[in-house]
């Protein structure tokens, strides 16, 4: 593979400007990821994730500003970043008149691999993926998380030390989501560069080194998930599970001395509470006084989701809004 | 260089195998050559040999293009054109790669109208080299037409009427039935600005007839300048289209 000079960063983004006619997609990012990191783009339906996927993938031109990757700048040295990189769009969009192994070797021909390195790695790609079944089976015909791994393997096929990954887990089910994402830290591991964008708060609080949390074309906060979970207001909550579970005790809880905020979830009731002994002592004898018993109790921490939306003041189901596929 | 016709040739492939050479497509390829001939035939059996070398021409025009033209609006459409944009390739070797993919394709069907045709009627194919130059060298300017229509549209029905308005007058007007040089003045100027016009013209001096125009190589060099501009025209109006 082909190398630049040895910085420390892989990629680096300076005030990207991008509008689409009149409508500001991109609003001056600026972002630098370093070699073998894990870095998330975090943002609701429209922020301008793909934007800048597009933009660093040389296949899309700024209005402004500079990016480059491993010191190649996208703009005036496109094919050698190209060459450098992996690019997962975010829809799967490999050849549907093709078989997975034809299309893998497409894509590594055009990586300007021989075929017979390209047909090895066809191979060891396909069963990474789990995909060796399918392996003379039309791309068209697979469903649609098949689609999508075999579009994150045909990115791999010329070895890039750097990765983009356009919603990677779009459109998969929980169990070849997680295989993928098994997959992205091993590569990690093998200490390729990878920026993902992602819907998934979850997904990126797992994967990540470090987030930015992208709205509107604005980068408003870079910092590590910890942090992230950190900087939240901390307000405590507790999660309690009631035995037996009887949704009614809702109503009973006002007969508590000192009035309690609280959520209903699933068979459980999570409290926000000022100070744990007080709200301790007070609710056992509140269960006791109903003839119930304390199943579980859990002390709760906050999530990145709760990170997420203090810090862009956007409802939680901003999020979980889903262009087809399920999770 | 020698990568860039490495990747072109890879798409080429590619195209070939995915779309033109594909049963159904290879008959839709063929369906205009074979009414053009059939009615033309029909019509007038007897002097029906003069207008073969004409024929032939068209032929591969229509099998060139119109195959093409669908296979690149459609791949614009589905996303796969903006894909190969991530390979380490120009937006030339892409469209190089598209047109060698409708060249071969018209090349194979006029190939085998000819052989078809050599069966039935009594050909003297005089020049065969010119006749295989002008076959290649014509196959690649329409291609090269056929791209410039398809990337200057968005909807695959738009490439077609777009590509007929190219195709249609150049039937009557480059010299398939009319020889240029019986055309009214005022008409001349027109068949000398459509590349068939140069196309039919060197076959038919492959076939033992006079030049009509000038000198069959310099009506290749002609079309060679044609296909030069369609290309790079192609290839700005893709660049900025996919910026
Ligand atoms: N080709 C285009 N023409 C016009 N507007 C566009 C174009 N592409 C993107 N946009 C606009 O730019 C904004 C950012 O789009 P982008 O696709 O980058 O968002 P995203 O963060 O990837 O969203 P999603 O989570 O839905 O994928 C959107 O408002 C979108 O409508
Ligand atoms: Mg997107």
């Amino acid at each position: 593979m082909v190398k630049a000079h040895s910085i420390d960063d892989a990629v680096t983004v300076k005030e990207l400007r991008k509008s689409y006619n009149t409508f500001s997609a991109l609003d001056g990012i600026s972002f630098s990821i370093r070699k073998g990191e894990v870095f998330g783009l975090l943002g609701p339906n429209g922020a301008g994730k793909t934007t800048t996927i597009k933009i660093l993938s040389g296949i899309s031109m700024p209005a402004s500003g500079t990016a480059k990757i491993l010191g190649y700048d996208v703009v005036n040295n496109p094919v050698m970043v190209k060459q450098n990189i992996g690019v997962v769009p975010e829809t799967s969009n490999l050849y549907p008149e093709l078989t997975c192994t034809d299309n893998l070797i497409f894509a590594g021909r055009l990586y300007g691999i021989s075929t017979e390195k390209a047909k090895t790695g066809a191979k060891e790609l396909l069963h990474i993926f789990g995909l060796e079944e399918k392996r003379n089976v039309l791309f068209g015909r697979l469903s649609s998380g098949m689609k999508r791994r075999l579009t994150v393997a045909a990115s791999l096929i010329h070895d890039p030390p750097v990765l983009f990954l356009d919603e990677p887990t779009t459109g998969l089910d929980v169990m070849s989501a997680r295989a993928l994402r098994e997959v992205i830290q091993s590569l990690k591991d093998r200490g390729i560069t990878i920026l993902l964008t992602s819907h998934y708060i979850e997904e990126a609080d797992r994967l990540c080194d470090r987030i930015a949390i992208i709205v509107k074309g604005k980068i408003i906060t870079i910092d590590t998930p910890e942090a992230l979970k950190k900087s939240v207001r901390t307000e405590k909550a507790v999660d309690v599970k009631i035995s037996p579970y009887t949704p009614f005790i809702e109503k009973e809880f006002s007969k508590m001395s000192t009035a309690v905020k609280y959520e209903k979830r699933e068979e459980m009731f999570r409290f926000f509470i000022e100070d744990l002994d007080t709200f301790m002592s007070e609710f056992s004898a509140f269960i006791k006084g109903q003839s119930l018993s304390i199943e579980s109790i859990n002390t709760v921490s906050p999530s990145l989701e709760d990170a997420f939306v203090e810090i862009t003041g956007l409802r939680r189901e901003i999020m979980i809004q889903e262009k087809g596929g399920g999770k | 260089m020698k990568g860039a016709l490495r990747s072109a040739f890879f798409i080429a492939l590619k195209d070939m195998k995915a779309y033109y050479f594909k049963p159904p497509n290879i008959s839709w390829g063929m369906l205009f050559p074979l009414v053009f001939i059939l009615a033309f035939y029909l019509r007038s059996p007897i002097d029906f040999a003069h207008l073969i070398p004409g024929l032939l021409s068209l032929s591969l025009l229509f099998s060139t293009t119109s195959m093409e033209a669908i296979v690149i609006t459609f791949e614009r459409m589905t996303g796969a054109l903006e894909r190969l944009m991530l390979y380490p390739v120009s937006v030339t070797t892409i469209l190089l790669g598209k047109i060698s993919g409708g060249a071969c394709f018209g090349i194979t069907v006029t190939v085998v109208f000819l052989l078809c045709l050599i069966i039935m009627f009594p050909l003297h194919l005089k020049n065969p080299l010119l006749f295989l130059a002008s076959v290649v060298i014509s196959s690649f300017t329409f291609s090269t037409l056929g791209a410039f229509v398809s990337v200057s549209v968005k909807q695959v029905f738009e490439a077609q009427t777009l590509a007929n308005l190219f195709r249609f007058p150049m039937i009557f007007l480059s010299g398939v039935f009319i020889p240029v040089n019986s055309l009214p003045s005022i008409i001349k100027p027109i068949a000398y600005i459509m590349p068939l016009t140069y196309s039919i013209d060197s076959i038919k001096v492959s076939f033992g007839y006079e030049p009509q125009i000038m000198h069959p190589l310099l009506s290749l060099l002609v079309l060679t300048v044609f296909a030069f501009i369609f290309l790079e025209l192609s290839v700005k109006i893709l660049k900025s289209r996919m910026s």
